[in-house]
């Protein structure tokens, strides 16, 4: 088809920002005042990305409730929630800049809850040593997404002043979704897409494209993510030539609403055990002190008086095991239910009633209060809630450059936030997501403007050939020949992924779920969009239909690579965590028919990191090999 | 626990549009977002409607369920009765893009127009000390989830299109509010602002905005009539106009 017979909106930015949550909207700050213009693109109205759901609260060792924290407290926290297979210098970069990109959020008009000298208020978190996570009640995520896009809107009121028009260096494209990344060469030349509105097709020449789409939740049946959680930036990652990293890690938090059935997967924040929930099951026993991991012993008390001690004294006792990191309580959740001893509609009890009168329940902890009485008819400040493990977070994702969050392969391609791998290595510590996409949202911002700084004026172009490509991808669930239901096919493959490649994996299962998912991959090819393209949900499915497929493939296969049980990925065919694995990345590429995924060493610490931690606990997780060896 | 309900679903565009009568399995503890998606998957793919959370968090899911603004997510199947024809058109006071969405952008159009958080120039990042109870106040504004329903539910605007362009509506009121009494901002004279530029004295306080709030945000009662009385305290009151000419955190900003 020749391009003058396909009709597309035209824009061309310095910068193009995929996605408005919290890592798109920070990014989109720092190209700016880099004096950069900048687009952001959201695909759903602006301030409604999943990031609003975000409840718990941003970690970042501030010291503000205990003065024993700091950056080398907190990467020690996040490696071994990791199981150390994390990117050590995200890690690291993490750590040392949270505090400031928190700080920050109160110039900008951000309200934290507060210490009693004033200070922005930090709680207890599973995994995190001292009380760190800034938090405002339970909506933390929103209060950060409104910050941020009160910041937007702010220096479009200064362009508006300085410029005369609000939209020259900062606009945003609400309801649009990205479709390709279009490349001239290996270079990103922009992307391509179209209005949810209309329908209509939207080009973006941009020398580069921000990912920051987040995670891929909705590939799963019971999921704590919304809608939009469909494994975009994944995707487009994948079809553009780059890779992401160690997709097998997929995070099941372990309190998720079960009842009723229309609400099961919604989050039920970990700050209700923060704050002294406990956990128990149909026996009215406290399970979790009989899930403590060696790994962890000399951290997590062993009997319920000093369990129950720490939380008026914590310099004198060990945490709750209810404080564990997030894959240990789910999978302990999971084996109490298996065992038999599960609650009455298939999850286990947690209950913060005894521990809180219902004045400071509500004032904690309102939107669980308010969620639980309207969707579900209980009464937390009284009853007992029933939870179980959702899919909650994908610690894989698009292997890229700690410093300048550069993707791989691809130049002109950068991600952050969730949809970028490595950070959290097998395993995600609650609170550490919102810190992730406030530090590495600034440094894709970053990046991409010095990217584009750098290649002067050499502007890559996006061919005719590259444009009618996209175009006719869009268009396919109308044009082609088929009649598969979108709706049914992503229930389908909802159920491959959760009864297959949910949170207890085996090979044969895996082997399973990879013949299925290839023949959902051949009847996608069928899927029919009917109606018309003005606001057509149904052909919006259709389209990310292939994104979560893609992810799927990728996580599946990758966890049938890894023969060891880590973080978010567990193998009952191989059930111990193995040394020599923690030296394995996988890495998926897409061959054009499949995702292939292949190993990678995994890089050592350096010294000065490796020595701030001691060398028992090294031993855990390093062959002797490695330790006699060192440090790089 | 699966049973059969009958829905009324407006379905159409800009121009023309009409009910649609479904017939559609609820199962229990479904809300009313849960059986429009059976009907879509089911029946009718194409229907549009806006969602993201299916939570109550992030305020996408508006729409007036038998005649009354609510969000699709947290209204229970179960609170209609077991005959009872759930109606589910459109918000009525914005324009319609396509059956239950409507274009809700003069919201960020207003959002647009309230200066934002000016921050003492003097402290910097991580000097900032407030008390919790001076954050409070302006915390229960910021629980907005923007769901834009008190906007649609105000009858200064709701049935009156000639008013949207003076009136910023009471999502904004609260915004105004929240910075009004933000401990650290700097910027003079909100209050009057609101009243002067927003439209504030349009508002005849009805309470309907505080009524369908999800977040149960007291909209009138804190924010809209504090600021109302404040207003013609300054107005009329030489003494505290000349005050607060002088410095900002005495009498009224």
């Amino acid at each position: 088809m020749a391009n003058n017979e396909i009709k597309y909106d035209r824009y061309r930015f310095d910068v193009v920002v995929i996605g408005a949550g919290g890592a798109g909207l920070r990014a989109a700050v720092e190209a700016r005042q880099a004096g950069l213009r900048v687009a952001i693109i959201c695909k759903s109205l602006f301030g409604k990305a999943h990031t609003v759901m975000a409840e718990g609260g941003a970690a970042a060792a501030m010291g503000n409730v205990n003065e024993n924290d700091g950056w080398k407290v907190h990467f020690r926290d996040t490696m071994r929630g990791g199981k150390f297979l994390n990117n050590w210098r995200m890690a690291e970069l993490h750590a040392k800049e949270s505090p400031d990109r928190i700080w920050e959020l109160e110039t900008w008009g951000a309200l934290f809850d507060r210490t009693k000298d004033g200070r922005i208020s930090q709680r207890n978190f599973g995994g995190h040593e001292y009380p760190r996570l800034a938090h405002v009640g339970d909506r933390t995520g929103l209060e950060l997404i409104r910050t941020m896009q009160q910041k937007i809107v702010a220096m479009q009121q200064k362009d508006a002043k300085e410029h005369g028009d609000a939209e020259k260096y900062l606009k945003v494209f609400a309801e649009l979704t990205i479709t390709e990344i279009i490349k001239d060469g290996n270079k990103v030349a922009g992307c391509y897409g179209y209005w949810r509105e209309t329908g209509n097709e939207v080009l973006f020449e941009a020398p580069a494209v921000v990912l920051a789409t987040g995670g891929i939740g909705k590939s799963f049946k019971i999921t704590s993510n919304s809608w939009e959680g469909t494994g975009d930036g994944h995707a487009l990652a994948l079809k553009a030539g780059s890779a992401l990293v160690d997709m097998e890690f997929v995070q099941f938090h372990p309190t998720g609403m079960v009842w009723p059935p229309s609400v099961r997967g919604i989050l039920v924040t970990e700050s209700v055990r923060g704050d002294g929930g406990v956990l128990t099951n149909s026996e009215g026993k406290r399970f979790m002190f009989n899930y403590i991991p060696e790994v962890f012993r000399d951290k997590y008390a062993d009997n319920e008086a000093e369990a129950d001690r720490w939380y008026k004294d914590q310099n004198n006792n060990r945490r709750p095991p209810e404080l564990l990191p997030r894959d240990e309580v789910a999978r302990a959740i999971n084996a109490e239910v298996k065992a038999g001893r599960g609650s009455e509609h298939g999850g286990v009890y947690l209950d913060v009633s005894k521990r809180l009168p219902a004045d400071e329940i509500k004032r904690r902890l309102p939107s669980m209060w308010h969620q639980f009485k309207e969707l579900a008819d209980v009464d937390i400040t009284e009853q007992p809630m029933e939870v179980g493990p959702t899919c909650h977070y994908v610690m894989g994702g698009v292997k890229v450059d700690p410093d300048t969050t550069a993707a791989y392969g691809v130049e002109g391609l950068f991600a952050a936030g969730e949809v970028a791998g490595g950070m959290h290595g097998s395993n995600r510590l609650g609170g550490n997501s919102l810190s992730d996409l406030l530090v590495f949202g600034r440094r894709a911002g970053a990046g991409a403007a010095d990217y584009v700084k750098k290649l002067g004026g050499k502007t890559p172009e996006a061919s005719d050939k590259a444009i009618a490509k996209a175009h006719d991808h869009l268009n396919a669930p109308f044009t082609r020949e088929g009649d598969e239901n979108p709706y049914s096919l992503h229930h389908e493959l909802q159920n491959v992924t959760q009864d297959l490649v949910g949170i207890i994996r085996t090979e044969s299962e895996l082997v399973d779920a990879l013949k299925k998912l290839e023949s959902i991959r051949e009847r996608a090819g069928k899927v029919k969009a009917t109606g018309g393209k003005a606001f057509n949900p149904g052909f919006h499915l259709a389209i990310d239909l292939e994104n979560m497929l893609l992810v799927s493939e990728s996580i599946a296969r990758s966890a049938l690579e890894r023969q060891e049980s880590r973080g978010g990925h567990t193998r009952d065919d191989y059930p111990k965590m193995d040394p020599n694995w923690r030296q394995v990345n996988h890495l998926s590429q897409w061959s054009g028919k499949a995702v292939e995924v292949e190993a990678q060493p995994a890089k050592m610490l350096p010294s000065e990191l490796l020595e701030l931690f001691e060398m028992d606990e090294l031993k855990k997780y390093f062959t002797e090999k490695e330790l006699t060896k060192g440090g790089n | 626990m699966t049973r059969k309900v009958k829905m009324r679903i407006w379905r159409g565009d800009s121009k023309n549009g009409e009910f649609k009568d479904v017939s559609v399995d609820a199962n229990e503890g479904e809300v009313v977002l849960d059986v429009i998606h059976r009907v879509q998957g089911t029946q009718m793919p194409d229907l549009a409607v806006r969602w993201n959370c299916k939570a109550g968090k992030c305020g996408s899911c508006s729409m007036e369920i038998n005649g009354k603004p609510r969000l699709a997510c947290m209204t229970r199947m179960n609170s209609f009765g077991d005959d009872e024809t759930i109606t589910v058109t459109p918000l009525r006071a914005f324009p319609v893009i396509r059956d239950l969405v409507t274009d809700v952008s003069f919201n960020y159009k207003k959002a647009m127009e309230v200066p934002a958080f000016e921050g003492p120039e003097d402290l910097k990042p991580g000097e900032y000390r407030m008390q919790q109870v001076d954050v409070e106040r302006s915390q229960e504004f910021r629980k907005c989830i923007e769901c834009f329903l008190c906007q649609d539910t105000c009858h200064v605007i709701r049935d009156h299109e000639e008013n949207k362009k003076s009136f910023a509506g009471p999502r904004f009121f609260i915004r105004i509010a929240e910075l009004d009494m933000h401990p650290l901002d700097r910027l003079r004279n909100r209050k009057q602002k609101a009243q002067e530029e927003h439209g504030l004295g349009m508002c005849n306080i009805t309470k309907c905005c505080t009524e369908v709030c999800p977040e149960h945000i007291k909209i009138t009662d804190n924010a809209i009539i504090p600021m109302k009385e404040r207003v013609v305290d300054v107005k009329y009151d030489p003494v505290r106009w000349l005050g607060s000419k002088i410095r900002k955190r005495e009498g009224i900003n």
